[in-house]
């Protein structure tokens, strides 16, 4: 672990330059280490593919005692291995062009059958990177190479709630209507981020993440919507 | 009435919430809140309004007090000029207005006991990006409703003109190295640290984006880590961005360091246009900056009407 100041109540710790899972282990204990080793000093915690952000209360203790708390906790705490392996979710997703726009688009750019395609997405097990850029938008890596696709030119305004979508080796699955340039090639009926549910997301940094073809018909009965 | 320019309902911000992607929001100065709130005699993190730039006017439903804090915006009630930094008794009915912001550009209007909004995620922080807070997550519009409660009695506490913070177009920013500050050279933190930046047009609650000499560093982008407050992100056009309450928890920009929470308040004053040094200080420095903001603040005089 390398230990560097973030700002006046933050430090940041990394775990190593790659994105994998190993490292997403190695953060996830740490944040857990961490949460354990500060109590009521941390603020909050702000894991991501690398690193771990950690915000303390600078009115209660200060940047020596924090490092010094996180640096023994990370490094001699014990490290819990179910917590770095995270909990398997499995997303049911309405692969189609009706729920996906960009999937025949994606399928014939990487020379492959849409069935194809949706095998490769579904055959994979990925694990949550990271949360952020909106509220639950969760960044799911790495998506099978042969699907891997750019950005697109010109991002759409509006992209709907569940849609399932990949950007270079990330897939995810849109937690609310927002614009967004990635490629849509799915809908998922389960939603991201649901304040009145409890949890408020079905998935946590560090967990893994299966998808799972239905039809149309199923996706309805889980209460998909295509609009 | 009036909604003005940009007016949120803000309490101390959404604490706690960085891992399902939820940013802070909260007053971008948070000593004018405090103050607002502390005059009034309120508990610390009610909810008021944070008005940017001005241009509000709202209507009194109930009797109670009020106060406005923060930036030099003129305030009527019914039209009679009252001054800032002081507890006024206001009747249902009357109209009180705030003019637009002759320096800074953030007031606090806050009422007895504060406004009583739902919150949500613990709190109740207007974030437009998010939806999340306020009425329906959105500023506040012509003909909206906030309750707030008649009061009776408070006293009507005030600060003197001279314990009442200046504002001023420009801001010295003191900054703790951090982050990827390895990446910057030492030429390129030399020219960071003895030019004056100004506020570019874009400025908002996410960040205060800058311009004037450009930074470069040996990197162009990383893996996505966490921002804290205050992150100062440069961005491969080398204009530094100083990241602010609505930032997003989460990005790919290499960062030079922090600005001083305290400084970061008072950038947030800045209109377009607005000068801006930055200077490098010691996290010792920075805690023991943040600690003697404090206690001037605990022993800070309050004077009351008789």
């Amino acid at each position: 672990m390398i230990l560097h100041t973030a700002g006046e109540n933050a430090l940041i710790a990394y775990f190593g330059e790659e994105t994998s899972p190993e490292v997403s282990g190695r953060v996830q204990a740490a944040a857990l280490a961490v949460e354990a080793a500060l109590g009521d000093d941390l603020i909050d915690l702000v894991p991501s593919y690398a690193s771990l952000l950690i915000i303390y209360d600078a009115m209660h203790t200060d940047h020596l005692s924090v490092s010094a708390r996180v640096r023994e906790a990370v490094n001699h705490g014990e490290h819990s291995t179910a917590a770095s392996e995270g909990r398997l979710v499995v997303l049911p997703v309405y692969y189609a062009p009706e729920s996906g726009a960009d999937l025949e688009a994606l399928a014939s750019r990487a020379k492959l059958s849409v069935d194809e395609v949706v095998q490769l997405h579904t055959g994979t097990e990925y694990r949550v990177y990271a949360i952020g850029f909106a509220p639950g938008y969760a960044y799911l890596g790495e998506v099978d190479p042969r699907i891997a696709a750019p950005r697109l030119a010109t991002p759409r305004t509006k992209v709907p709630r569940g849609a399932v979508a990949i950007a270079d080796r990330q897939t995810a699955v849109y937690p609310a209507e927002s614009p967004g340039g990635w490629n849509l090639i799915g809908r998922c009926p389960v939603r991201m981020f649901n304040p009145d549910a409890d949890p408020i997301m079905p998935v946590s940094v560090g967990d893994r993440v299966r998808f799972e073809a239905v039809d149309r018909k199923r996706f309805l009965e889980l209460g998909g919507e295509l609009s | 009435m009036q909604a003005g320019i940009l007016s949120l309902l803000q309490d101390s911000g959404r604490i706690g919430q960085h891992r399902i992607g939820l940013t802070t929001g909260g007053p971008l100065d948070p000593d004018a809140f405090a103050w607002c709130n502390r005059l009034l005699q309120n508990p610390a993190g009610a909810t008021v309004i944070e008005a940017s730039f001005g241009g509000l006017q709202v209507e009194a439903q109930v009797d109670t007090y009020i106060c406005v804090t923060g930036a030099l915006m003129p305030l009527r009630i019914n039209k009679v000029p009252k001054d800032l930094w002081h507890v006024h008794r206001v009747k249902a009915g009357d109209i009180i207005a705030l003019d637009f912001a002759e320096k800074g550009c953030r007031s606090y209007l806050g009422v007895a006991g504060g406004f009583q909004v739902t919150p949500s995620f613990g709190s109740t922080a207007t974030v437009m990006r998010e939806a999340i807070g306020g009425l329906n997550g959105d500023k506040l519009q012509a003909g909206d409703s906030i309750s707030c409660s008649t009061i009776e009695n408070r006293r009507q506490l005030y600060l003197t003109q001279n314990q009442q913070p200046r504002y001023r177009n420009i801001a010295t920013v003191r900054v703790i190295l951090g982050y990827q500050q390895a990446h910057f050279s030492r030429l390129q933190q030399r020219l960071f640290f003895s030019h004056t930046y100004t506020v570019s047009d874009r400025c908002d609650r996410m960040g205060y984006r800058l311009e004037g000499p450009a930074i470069s560093c040996d990197i162009e982008g990383l893996l996505s880590e966490g921002i804290c407050y205050g992150a100062i992100q440069v961005p491969a056009d080398g204009q530094p961005i100083v990241l602010l309450n609505d930032r997003q928890t989460i990005g790919g920009y290499p960062k030079i360091g922090s600005a001083l929470s305290i400084d970061a308040a008072l950038l947030a004053q800045l209109k377009p246009g607005g000068t801006v040094r930055f200077t490098p200080i010691s996290h010792y420095d920075a805690h023991n900056a943040l600690h003697l903001a404090a206690s001037f603040t605990r022993r800070l005089p309050i004077s009351e009407l008789q």
